[in-house]
């Protein structure tokens, strides 16, 4: 990929974003209960296992065919078009939660993830990972072979009843592994 | 780890050092640097809140090579214009905001999402963990969003807002900064980031700016006056330009969008 122009540098959300980013069923991309609603969702910890309590997380993934959507209208939601965004903010024990379908896997992939995007003060810029969840057939996925496995664990989500359950651990032994694009430069 | 009680005895001068430490070891390594250190001391929130482990590489495949899509649905035109919306006119310097959004090979952004958030002009926030003894502006909230146009600009009006203390040491100001966070055509290319005004007496001992370490990076960062913006007996004018990183799909699919990607 030629690259002309250096991206403008990111900095931390700050403590501030929660009266700004965060809106009205943000983190509904389908309404709870819905038939095939599934619950997303975890706990964001820091390097001390403390919860994470001003962390923003956005979620953008395929629908449940494996098609990526292109619908507006995430921001006003109506209850029936999956727009495949969302965002959440975490609550004072570090928790957040979304309500979607489990995404289909798109053509020539073997494993559907999740792509996430996290923010936070203290966080100076964003952070991606990918939420595996564990139906996938995670064998064949490129990047999760790409990881040892103690590595690539941190990237499944564990099944539960009413969904999936997925933690972020920003730093210590369990540290999620985040992701680099090409284009991404330090 | 940093107490609090730490916290609230390091001193500016102290913290300064340690800026200006990691900065001279950061100039003898002769490598670039673009972007803010995830892990920078100086910035105490940030000591327990970076990874320690380098970001793995992925090549980008499905939803990562595509974006949300946000359209007039979303966003009213009515929200680009913070000082309205309210009972009267906010406190101090009206001013409009300006720039254009491109991709690494700049290429316009257009019709995708930018959204914005600040304080007054006093440098107070309208949130609740804000509680520095400065006044909140019942005119003035401080949110606003819009859609790039097809040339990939953005346009605010707001006001200008005030330097901002906070207790990452003793006596710690923030410069003046609108905080942006900005989407592109891939969501690889999502960032939030702050911008800031020219000739800032503060930047030079604020750890969050500071935390990038390379001059030039950091300027990327600042708008510029611009007197073309500026309009008669009405509002100063910034222009603030944004570059994403580079997109991975190719011109060609991205004519396709508007179709149903699979």
């Amino acid at each position: 990929m030629s690259t002309l122009l250096t991206a403008t540098p990111g900095q931390t959300v700050g403590p501030f974003f929660g009266y700004a980013l965060p809106f009205d069923r943000g983190s509904e991309l389908v309404p709870p209960r819905s038939p095939g609603a599934i619950r997303l969702h975890g706990v964001v910890t820091d390097g001390a296992g403390s919860p994470v309590p001003d962390a923003l997380l956005e979620i953008w993934q395929a629908d449940a065919d494996g098609n990526v959507p292109n619908a507006s209208g995430a921001l006003r939601r109506d209850g029936w078009t999956f727009t495949g965004w969302g965002r959440a903010a975490t609550d004072d024990e570090g928790h957040y939660g979304f309500s979607t379908v489990l995404p289909g896997a798109m053509e020539g992939q073997a494993a559907p993830f999740i792509l996430l995007t996290v923010f936070a003060r203290g966080l100076l810029n964003r952070l991606f990972t990918r939420i595996y969840p564990p139906a996938g057939n995670l064998s064949a996925d490129p990047l999760l072979a790409s990881l040892p496995a103690e590595r690539r664990r941190t990237l499944i989500a564990t099944g539960q009843d009413d969904g999936l359950r997925f933690d972020v651990s920003l730093q210590g032994p369990t540290e999620t592994v985040f992701l680099h694009y090409p284009g991404h430069r330090p | 780890m940093t107490t609090n009680s730490d916290r609230a005895s390091t001193s500016q001068a102290d913290v300064s050092a340690e800026i200006a430490a990691i900065e001279s070891a950061y100039q003898r390594t002769g490598l670039e640097e673009t972007q803010p250190r995830l892990d920078y001391a100086p910035y105490r929130s940030s000591v327990l809140r970076h990874p320690t482990k380098d970001a793995h590489h992925a090549d980008p495949e499905g939803v990562e090579l595509w974006s949300p899509c946000f359209g007039p649905r979303d966003v009213n035109p009515l929200e680009s214009d913070l000082t309205i919306g309210h009972g009267g006119a906010p406190i101090g310097e009206r001013t409009v905001v300006t720039g254009r959004v491109v991709d690494g090979d700049g290429r316009p952004v257009r019709g995708q999402l930018v959204e914005i958030w600040q304080a007054n002009a006093a440098g107070r926030y309208i949130h609740q963990r804000d509680q520095h003894p400065a006044p909140i502006d019942p005119n003035f909230t401080g949110v606003g969003r819009c859609l790039t146009d097809d040339d990939g600009f953005y346009r605010f009006t707001t006001i200008k807002p005030g330097p901002y203390p906070w207790k990452n040491h003793r006596n710690a100001w923030r410069p003046a900064h609108i905080h942006f966070s900005l989407f592109g055509t891939e969501f690889t290319q999502r960032m939030i980031t702050q911008m800031y005004f020219p000739g800032d007496p503060l930047f030079a001992l604020d750890p969050i700016y500071q935390a990038i370490t390379d001059q030039k990076a950091r300027d990327r960062l600042v708008a510029g006056y611009d007197h073309d913006v500026t309009t008669h007996e009405w509002a100063t004018g910034y222009r603030w330009d944004v570059v994403l990183t580079g997109a991975a799909r190719t011109p060609f699919e991205s004519q396709e969008d508007g179709a149903s990607h699979r």
